[in-house]
C-alpha cells in the first residue's frame, strides 16, 4: 500500500517552493518509496538508543584553543549580497 | 601513445628519469582532452594549477624530496571535496560558481603527498544517485560503452580512471558511490573503514555513511592511495585515533587458509547471469587457491536497502537545509528570509534532491519517526549483529558489487525505486561502517564490466586487500575500454 | 476565586571559554561582524562540528552547583528549524540526554528561603545575530535584516527551572541568585546587557492550592532583572484579568515591551514546531564517568548560598551577610584575613561594606587596587573598641591607610587622632575641670543632666578634642557622684 504524505506540509517544513504540480508527483513518488521503505517495520527488535560509531568512538573533544578565523573578504566574496561587513537578507518572517 | 600508468608504474618511471610528472599531467590532460566529449567525466580542469603543481613536484624530486607514492601523479577529485578557490559543485545548480575558502582534509594531505590535481569529476547531485544521470550539468557516460551509464555518484571519477585522464581519483561512497561506479567503469574502488578517512570539507549527503575512498586501476594502487588520505582527523570528530592498520601487508601474501562467505542474500531474481557466472568463477578459483569458502545468511541485508532509503535521506534533509541563497550559492527572489529560501532551494535542487529531502523530512517529522527513522535504526543495528556473527565464521565475505552491468542512458531515471536497486549489494557495508572493494574480474558478452565486491571488518583493510589483490590476480582484467582507443 | 501563579523560568548562559562550543574561533563582545568565524561556525558546506572539552566541563560545574545529576553518558541532538540566523539551519543542541538534570537552586525572598527545582541543563551552541534595518529597527517594520555570525557557534548552556516559582519577586530573586552561581563558577560573565545571559519566562494562573498546571504563556524580552520581575507581575495580572472576566488564557508567546509595561502577543505559527530532533551523526557520544564528575566537583568554589550561610555563623545578620557575600572577592579576603586575627566580625564587615566600598567608588578604583590587609582592617576595629580612637576619627585613620599613609596606629599617630584614654591623666582632666566649673556641678547635683554634656565638651576643649569622650563621661559621672 502506497503510504499516503501531506506533501504540502512536508515541502513548508523544507522549505521548498514547489509547484502544486511538482507536489503532486513527488507525493506518488515518495507514497511508492515509503511503501517499499516501511519493510522495516517488519523487524521485531528491542528499542535502540542511538547507533554507536562502528568503531566505538567517544569523548571526542577538542582542547580550548583559539585557531585562526577566515578571511572575512574572502567569505564575503561568496555571498550573494553583503554590506558593509554584514551578511544582508529581506526582513525575516517571526522564526519558529 | 603509451597506455596509461597505475601509480606503481607512473611512480618507478618518476624516480627512474623516464618521465617527468608535467609530462603525466600532460598525458593525462590530453586523454582527457580526447574523451571529455564523449564521457563528460569533468566538470572542471584546472590546467594552470595543475601544471604548477606538477613543475613543483618535478622540482622536488630534483632536490631530493619524495613526498611518497603519489608525489607527481595526476589525480582527479570528485566534485563533492572542497577545493579552495577552485569551483566546487557537487554538481548542483545551487553551488553554481561557488569557490570554498578552505581545503578538505583530503585534499591537503594529497597536496603534502605531491599529488598533482587533475580536476572536478562529474557526480550525481549532491553524491545522491547510482548513474551520475543526476548532474545538473550533464550526465557522465561509460567509456566501455557511451550509450550506458558509468554508475553512481562517482561516475566521472570511474570514468576518468577508466581512460587514464587521471592515474587515480578520489571518490565517495554512501551507498556504494564509489564501488558501483568502479564495477561498472572496470576499475577498483574501495570504501574504507567509516572513521578512518576524514570527512572535513566533504560537502555531507548522509553523515553517518559517507566515506572517501580511492578508484585506480590495481588493488596496490588503491592501496597506496588510501595510505596517503587516511588518518586521524581533529577536524573531525567521528575520525578514528587509534592504530591503523597496514593495507599492503597482505597484497602478496595469497588467500590460503583463508575462509570466504558468500553471502546468501545478494544472489537470485534481478542479478544478470553474467554477473552470477562471474561471481561463482571466481569463488571456485579462490577455493581451488586454499581458500575455505562458506555461504552466509545475514537475513538482515533483505531490508538494508529499506533502511538505508530512510537514514540517509533523514541525514541529507538536515545537511542540505544549509543552501538557503544567504551565505553562498544560488540565491532566489524573495521578499521575506523564508520566501527567499524556498524559493531558493526549489530552484537550486535537482528532483532526486528534491525527493530525498522531501522524504528525510518526512521520516524525522512528528508522529512518524518511530515507524520509519527510528525503525530504521534497529534495522542498522541489526545489520552489524549479522556482520559481527558472520566474521566469527569467516575473514571475508564477498559478493557481486553490483547486480547488473552499466545499464543503458536513461533507462532507469523514469523509476526512483528501479535506480536505488542498483546499490542493493553495496548499501550494507555503508549502513555496518565496514570497509569494502570492488575488483574487476571480467566482461560480459556485451563487453561491459563486471565487479567483484570483498567485504571485510571494521579496520580489516589488510585481509580485505589480501583477498583483492588474489582476485586481481586469478582475474587477470585488462583495462581497455571502447574510447581507449580514442585516448590512444 | 483565589489564583495562585506558577512560575518556569529558562535561563541561557554564555560560557566564558576561549574558543567556541564545536570550533576554534575567539569567542568575544564586540568584534567587527563575521570576523571570528569559520567553515564550521558559518555552515559552509563540508565543514564539520568538534566539541570543546571546556565547555563540557563548565557545564558540568554549573550542573554539580545547581545539585544535578550528570548524566554518565550524554549526546547532542540536531533541531532541525529555518532561519537567517542559523547557518546551518539546524541547531546542535541535546533533546532527551541532556548532560544534566534533577537539581534545585535555594532562592531567598524577604528572609524566606524557598527550594526551585532544576529540571535540567543542556549544551547548545548559540546563534548568530540579526540586525533589522528599517523604519524603527523593529521587527515588523524592517527593510532588511543584517546578519552577523560571530556570535554563532559561542556555547550556551540552557537552564531550565522546575514550574515551582511563586511569585514575581521569587522569579527575579532566582534569577539573581542563577547569575550569582554562574559568575562565582567563572564560567560565564553573565553580563545581561550583553546578552550573555538570557531568560524567558514560562507564566500560567491555577487555583489556590490546585496542583494542576494551568495553560503557560512564554514571555520573552525581558532585558534586565527589573524588567523579569515587572513582565511577571504584569503577565499573571493578566492572565487573572483575563479569566476572572470569563476568558482563557491562550498557549502562546508574549513578548514584553519594557517602555509600555505590558506583554503583546507574537504572531503564533501554525501548530507548535516540529524540530525532528534526531542524534547528531557528525558527534560521537560524551562519557562523563564518575572520575571526571568528581575532579569537577573538587574544582567548584564556595557557592555564595554557603558564603552567606558560614558569614551568618560568623555572626552577621542576613542582610550584612548577603551583601558582604555579594562583594568582591579581594574585599572578601579582608574581611576574612581580619576575623582570622581576632576582629569583631560584625564591624569588620560593616566596614568593608560600608567605608571602604565608599572610597573605592569615590576613586572609581577596582578592589584589587586596595592597600588594606586583613591585619590593618583588625588593628583599626581594635583601636575603635579598645576606645583608642573614636569612630569618627577611624573614618580619618581608614582613609590615611587606604592612602598609603601606613599602618593604623602610624596613621592615627601621624594625624594627631589618638584619644586620651589613659584613666589617670583623665581623672585628673575631669578633676580640674569640675573644680574650674562649680556652678555646672550645682546645676548636676540640682538634677540639670544637661549640663554632663557641656562638661564633657570642656574637657575636650581641654584636650584639643582628643579625650575619650566616653571614658570622659564616665569619669564625669563618677567623680559627680562622688
Amino acid at each position: 500500500m502506497p503510504v499516503e504524505i501531506d506533501i504540502e506540509h512536508v515541502a513548508r517544513l523544507a522549505r521548498l517552493d514547489l509547484s502544486a504540480e511538482e507536489l503532486e508527483g513527488y507525493k506518488d513518488q515518495l507514497g511508492l518509496i515509503l511503501e517499499h521503505a516501511a519493510r522495516v517495520q517488519s523487524l521485531d527488535a528491542e528499542p535502540h538508543a542511538e547507533n554507536a560509531h562502528p568503531l566505538g568512538l567517544f569523548n571526542s573533544f577538542r582542547d580550548d584553543v583559539v585557531l585562526p578565523s577566515l578571511d572575512r573578504d574572502e567569505v564575503l566574496a561568496a555571498a550573494p549580497e553583503t554590506a558593509e561587513g554584514y551578511f544582508v537578507v529581506p526582513p525575516a518572517m517571526e522564526g519558529e | 601513445m603509451s597506455p596509461m600508468p597505475s601509480v606503481v608504474e607512473a611512480g618507478r618511471w618518476l624516480r627512474d628519469g623516464e618521465t617527468t610528472a608535467v609530462r603525466l599531467l600532460e598525458g593525462a590532460l590530453q586523454r582527457a582532452a580526447n574523451c571529455e566529449a564523449q564521457i563528460h567525466a569533468f566538470l572542471t580542469i584546472d590546467r594552470e594549477r595543475a601544471l604548477e603543481t606538477a613543475a613543483r613536484a618535478d622540482a622536488d624530486l630534483a632536490d631530493g624530496i619524495d613526498r611518497g607514492p603519489l608525489h607527481g601523479i595526476p589525480i582527479a577529485l570528485k566534485d563533492n571535496m572542497c577545493t579552495r578557490g577552485v569551483e566546487t559543485t557537487a554538481a548542483s545548480q545551487i553551488l553554481a560558481g561557488y569557490r570554498p575558502p578552505y581545503d578538505a582534509t583530503v585534499v591537503s594531505r594529497l597536496g603534502e603527498g605531491g599529488a598533482v590535481v587533475v580536476g572536478k569529476t562529474n557526480l550525481d547531485e549532491f553524491a545522491m544517485g547510482s548513474s551520475t544521470e543526476n548532474s545538473a550539468y550533464g550526465p557522465t557516460f561509460n567509456p566501455w560503452d557511451i550509450t550506458r551509464v558509468p554508475g553512481g555518484s562517482s561516475g566521472g571519477s570511474a570514468a576518468a580512471v577508466a581512460v587514464g585522464s587521471s592515474v587515480a581519483a578520489l571518490g565517495s561512497d554512501t551507498g556504494g558511490s564509489i564501488r558501483q561506479p568502479a564495477a561498472l567503469c572496470g576499475v577498483v574502488g574501495m570504501k574504507p573503514t567509516y572513521g578512518t578517512v576524514s570527512r572535513y570539507g566533504l560537502i555531507a549527503f548522509a553523515s553517518s555513511l559517507d566515506q572517501i575512498g580511492p578508484l585506480t586501476r590495481t588493488v596496490e594502487d588503491s592501496a597506496l592511495t588510501l595510505e596517503v588520505i587516511w588518518g586521524h582527523d581533529p577536524l573531525d570528530a567521528t575520525s578514528y585515533s587509534g592504530d591503523y592498520p597496514d593495507p599492503k601487508a597482505g597484497l602478496d601474501r595469497g588467500v590460503a587458509g583463508l575462509r570466504v562467505g558468500v553471502v546468501k542474500e545478494l544472489s537470485g531474481e534481478g542479478y544478470e547471469p553474467a554477473v552470477e557466472s562471474a561471481m561463482g568463477e571466481m569463488v571456485s578459483r579462490l577455493e581451488g587457491a586454499g581458500v575455505e569458502v562458506v555461504e552466509v545468511s545475514l537475513p538482515s541485508f533483505e531490508i538494508a536497502l529499506s533502511a538505508y532509503y530512510l537514514i540517509a535521506p533523514a541525514e541529507c534533509s538536515a545537511n542540505l537545509a544549509r543552501f538557503d541563497g544567504i551565505r553562498y550559492g544560488h540565491r532566489g527572489q524573495g521578499s521575506t528570509t523564508e520566501g527567499l529560501m524556498s524559493r531558493t532551494r526549489a530552484e537550486g535542487f535537482g528532483p532526486e534532491v528534491t525527493r530525498r529531502i522531501l522524504l528525510g523530512t518526512y521520516a524525522l517529522s512528528a508522529g512518524y519517526y518511530e515507524a520509519f527513522y527510528g525503525q530504521a535504526q534497529r534495522v542498522r543495528a541489526a545489520i552489524q549483529e549479522d556482520f559481527t556473527r558472520a566474521y566469527q565464521q569467516v575473514d571475508v565475505l564477498v559478493s557481486p558489487t553490483s547486480p547488473t552491468v552499466a545499464f543503458a542512458a536513461g533507462e532507469r531515471t523514469a523509476n526512483p525505486l528501479a535506480m536505488y536497486l542498483s546499490d542493493i549489494c553495496t548499501i550494507p557495508s555503508n549502513l555496518a561502517g565496514h570497509p569494502a572493494i570492488s575488483v574487476p574480474v571480467g566482461l560480459d558478452s556485451q563487453g561491459l564490466p563486471i565487479g567483484f565486491q570483498v567485504m571485510a571488518p571494521p579496520l580489516g583493510e589488510e585481509v580485505m586487500y589480501q583477498v583483492a589483490a588474489e582476485v586481481e590476480r586469478f582475474a587477470g582484467f585488462e583495462l581497455a575500454p571502447t574510447l581507449q582507443e580514442v585516448a590512444s | 476565586m483565589r489564583w495562585e501563579p506558577v512560575i518556569g523560568i529558562e535561563v541561557h548562559v554564555e560560557l566564558l571559554t576561549d574558543s567556541k562550543m564545536f570550533c576554534g574561533c575567539a569567542v568575544g563582545f564586540g568584534a567587527e561582524p563575521n570576523t571570528n568565524v569559520c567553515p564550521t561556525c558559518l555552515g559552509l558546506p563540508g565543514a564539520l562540528p568538534v566539541t570543546n572539552r571546556a565547555a563540557i566541563e563548565s557545564i558540568m560545574a554549573i550542573g554539580l552547583a545547581l545539585n544535578c545529576e550528570v548524566s554518565p553518558r550524554s549526546v547532542f541532538h540536531r533541531k532541525n528549524y529555518f532561519y537567517a540566523d542559523l547557518p546551518k539551519n539546524y541547531q546542535i543542541s541535546q533533546f532527551d540526554n541532556p548532560v544534566c538534570t534533577g537539581g534545585y537552586l535555594d532562592v531567598e525572598v524577604e528572609g524566606a528561603s524557598h527550594r526551585v527545582g532544576i529540571e535540567r541543563a543542556h549544551m547548545e551552541e548559540d546563534t548568530g545575530k540579526s540586525t533589522h534595518v528599517g523604519a524603527g529597527g523593529r521587527i515588523h517594520a524592517a527593510e532588511s535584516t543584517l546578519l552577523d555570525f560571530n556570535r554563532s557557534g559561542v556555547p550556551l548552556v540552557e537552564i531550565v527551572s522546575r514550574p515551582e516559582i511563586r511569585s514575581a519577586e521569587e522569579a527575579r530573586a532566582y534569577a539573581q541568585e542563577l547569575r550569582s552561581v554562574v559568575v562565582e563558577l567563572g564560567v560565564s560573565d553573565a553580563r545581561l546587557e550583553e546578552g550573555s545571559m538570557r531568560f524567558d519566562a514560562n507564566v500560567s494562573i491555577r487555583p489556590q492550592g490546585s496542583t494542576d498546571l494551568g495553560t503557560k504563556v512564554e514571555v520573552k524580552n525581558m532585558n534586565s532583572f527589573r524588567s523579569l520581575e515587572r513582565a511577571v507581575e504584569h503577565e499573571i495580572a493578566r492572565q487573572i484579568g483575563l479569566v476572572d472576566s470569563g476568558g482563557k488564557v491562550v498557549m502562546e508567546t508574549r513578548h514584553w515591551d519594557e517602555e509600555a509595561g505590558v506583554t503583546h502577543s507574537m504572531r503564533t505559527k501554525e501548530g507548535s514546531s516540529d524540530y525532528r530532533y534526531f542524534v547528531e551523526p557528525d558527534l560521537v557520544p560524551m562519557v562523563l564517568d564518575r572520575e571526571w564528575v568528581r575532579q569537577i566537583q573538587e574544582t567548584l568554589p564556595e557557592l555564595p548560598a554557603s558564603r552567606r550561610e558560614r558569614y551568618r555563623r560568623d555572626g552577621l545578620g542576613d542582610a550584612l551577610a548577603g551583601v558582604l557575600a555579594a562583594a568582591d572577592p579581594a574585599l572578601r579576603h579582608i574581611y576574612e584575613d581580619a576575623v582570622t586575627v581576632g576582629a569583631d566580625p560584625k564591624a569588620a564587615a560593616n566596614w568593608v561594606t560600608g567605608d571602604v566600598i565608599g572610597w573605592l567608588r569615590r576613586r572609581e578604583l577596582d578592589p584589587i587596587e586596595l592597600q588594606l590587609d586583613g591585619a590593618a582592617l583588625a588593628e583599626l576595629v581594635g583601636m575603635v573598641g579598645e576606645g583608642r580612637i573614636s569612630s569618627s576619627a577611624a573614618k580619618d585613620v581608614l582613609d590615611g591607610v587606604l592612602s598609603g599613609e601606613g599602618r593604623p596606629a602610624e596613621v592615627a599617630e601621624t594625624r594627631d587622632l589618638i584619644q586620651i584614654s589613659d584613666r589617670a591623666s583623665l581623672e585628673t582632666l575631669v578633676a580640674e575641670v569640675l573644680a574650674a566649673n562649680p556652678k555646672a556641678v550645682e546645676g548636676y547635683r540640682g538634677g540639670d543632666e544637661k549640663v554632663v554634656g557641656f562638661l564633657v565638651g570642656q574637657v575636650m576643649r581641654a584636650t584639643q578634642g582628643k579625650a575619650d569622650p566616653r571614658m570622659v563621661d564616665e569619669l564625669l559621672r563618677e567623680q559627680l557622684l562622688a
